[in-house]
């Protein structure tokens, strides 16, 4: 039933929600949304140097998004106002990125693919890659989990038990900026956040632990994958966004019952 | 046997110096309380001893292998993280639930282990905040402010099951406190800070002196009687120290 194209579509799609789910509770438990935008925005410059320069549009994602998030963890806590400075840093980081993008002439380039997504023309290479990545944020989280719970629980608590929560700190910070530049190609630099906010959001009534709610956060991230990309088929409308349309109704969903269904 | 030795320690955050020329130790199962005035630097002093403030001058150093119990001053548990006790317990090291469960009796704190942490009353947040602290049945037990948020009977039996801790575990204990009478009655010594180390000593010695006075007021007499009345005929081991650092007037 399934063409070859949606089948790979599907995979990277499951691919993204699993990594993000993880560090998408992340992301809520220390409260980075606009740490994720100014990341996610930042890879748009990415795309735009990796493509001048003909490189992996991957890896310049991924070098840009990375600087980004390592320039905000260093200004932090140095007298800036952390929300103006994400703001600024955010906004300047995607307008920078589409003047760079407008000076490339020669190339063609469908930026709408790279604001939105192109799941739909995943590639068996993009689909190695994305999984390789996946598979890399899942092994980082996995292995500092305790330490980074324990460390965004309280960064005291985390020094008295011997651990360096700034150490953690660049440890969510380099998943962040794998997780971006896999999800570029599958929902595009304006919408990762919401594929990593959403999903743990929806699955915080739900859970009675952190691990439990990362685990809902997958399956959560998953069904709006695979649901989205279904709808999106059948609507004819934008993957990425219908994607980020299942997976906040399943928010809807979960949140609502959440309040009107007694315990 | 040294625990924690601090020579000559001065801590600056972001421009104000918290700390000068601190000289401070503790030794394996003593109580030592730290007190002063807001602002004075008791919770930094904390902070440097776990490690999270670094020192700008001076030498901090740790009996190798130490295990330190922490109880912050505050703990806020953001909304959006589910956490029930069991798992606040097991942070980050995975321990029984027999264990789990027996140092949640220790710290008075019996049936909250399916609790969620945010669901928890000021008194039962302490205990259990108490109960992972000595988990590992630290050497050092630092407890920033216990007893925030306490009513008197609830901070009353706090302090009796930190004083049993200490009994049980023979962990040494650092504690920041503002309740003079507790001070007085259960510490072996008293750190007097305002920035830098006023005066410090047994709790008698301390209360009588002068500046401490000129922090503390006249209002500490009744806590001296307390301590006088409750511990007569003890006579305690550590010597008197001088207090070479001046007066209290300083910042």
């Amino acid at each position: 039933m399934l063409d070859d194209f949606m089948l790979r579509a599907t995979l990277a799609g499951i691919g993204v929600a699993i990594a993000a789910a993880p560090l998408g509770c992340f992301v809520v438990w220390r409260r980075m949304a606009y740490f994720g935008d100014a990341t996610a925005h930042a890879a748009i410059l990415g795309v735009a140097l990796s493509l001048a320069l003909s490189t992996s549009v991957f890896a310049g994602a991924m070098a840009v998004a990375l600087a980004m998030a390592l320039t905000v963890t260093t200004l932090s806590g140095r007298g800036f106002a952390m929300d103006t400075l994400l703001g600024v840093l955010a906004h300047s980081a995607l307008a920078f990125g589409l003047v760079a993008v407008s000076f490339l002439q020669g190339i063609r380039l469908d930026l709408d693919a790279y604001l939105f997504g192109d799941i739909l023309a995943v590639s068996k290479t993009d689909l190695a890659v994305i999984w390789s990545g996946a598979g890399l944020v899942l092994l980082l989280m996995a292995w500092r989990w305790a330490p980074l719970l324990t460390a965004t629980l309280n960064p005291d608590l985390a020094y008295a038990s011997g651990i360096d929560p700034r150490r953690e700190q660049l440890v969510l910070t380099l998943g962040l900026a794998i997780v971006v530049a896999v999800a570029i190609k599958v929902i595009g630099a304006l919408l990762i956040v919401a594929l990593l906010i959403i999903p743990a959001a929806a699955a915080r009534p739900l859970a009675r632990t952190p691990e439990h709610m990362a685990l809902s956060a997958a399956l959560i991230g998953t069904a709006a994958a695979v649901g989205g990309l279904r709808l999106s088929f059948l609507f004819d409308t934008p993957s990425g966004p219908t994607i980020v349309c299942t997976a906040s109704i399943l928010f809807a969903v979960t949140t609502l019952s959440a309040r009107l269904l007694p315990r | 046997m040294r625990l924690v030795t601090l020579e000559d320690l001065t801590v600056r955050l972001g421009g104000h110096t918290a700390l000068s020329h601190v000289d401070f130790h503790i030794d394996k199962g003593e109580i030592v309380t730290v007190v002063g005035p807001n602002g004075s630097g008791k919770t930094t002093l904390l902070k440097t001893v776990i490690g999270a403030v670094k020192p700008s001058h001076g030498t901090l150093s740790r009996a190798p292998g130490l295990r330190i119990g922490y109880v912050p001053q505050r703990l806020a548990i953001d909304n959006t993280l589910p956490l029930t006790v069991g798992r606040f317990l097991s942070l980050p090291r995975r321990h029984s639930a027999a264990t789990m469960q027996s140092a949640l009796e220790d710290a008075g704190a019996d049936d909250l282990m399916d609790r969620q942490m945010t669901a928890l009353s000021g008194g039962q947040f302490q205990r259990v905040l108490l109960a992972r602290a000595i988990l590992e049945k630290p050497d050092l037990l630092i407890l920033d402010e216990p007893t925030t948020g306490l009513d008197q009977p609830g901070s009353a039996s706090l302090y009796r099951q930190i004083e049993k801790i200490r009994r049980d575990l023979g962990s040494a204990v650092l504690m920041v406190s503002h309740e003079l009478h507790v001070v007085m009655s259960a510490s072996d010594r008293v750190v007097c800070l305002n920035g830098h180390v006023c005066c410090h000593g047994t709790p008698e010695i301390v209360a009588d002196a002068p500046e401490y006075r000129a922090l503390f007021g006249s209002g500490t007499q009744g806590a001296l009687a307390l301590y006088r009345h409750d511990h007569d005929h003890h006579h305690h081991g550590h010597p008197a120290h001088s207090h070479e650092h001046g007066d209290c007037d300083h910042a």
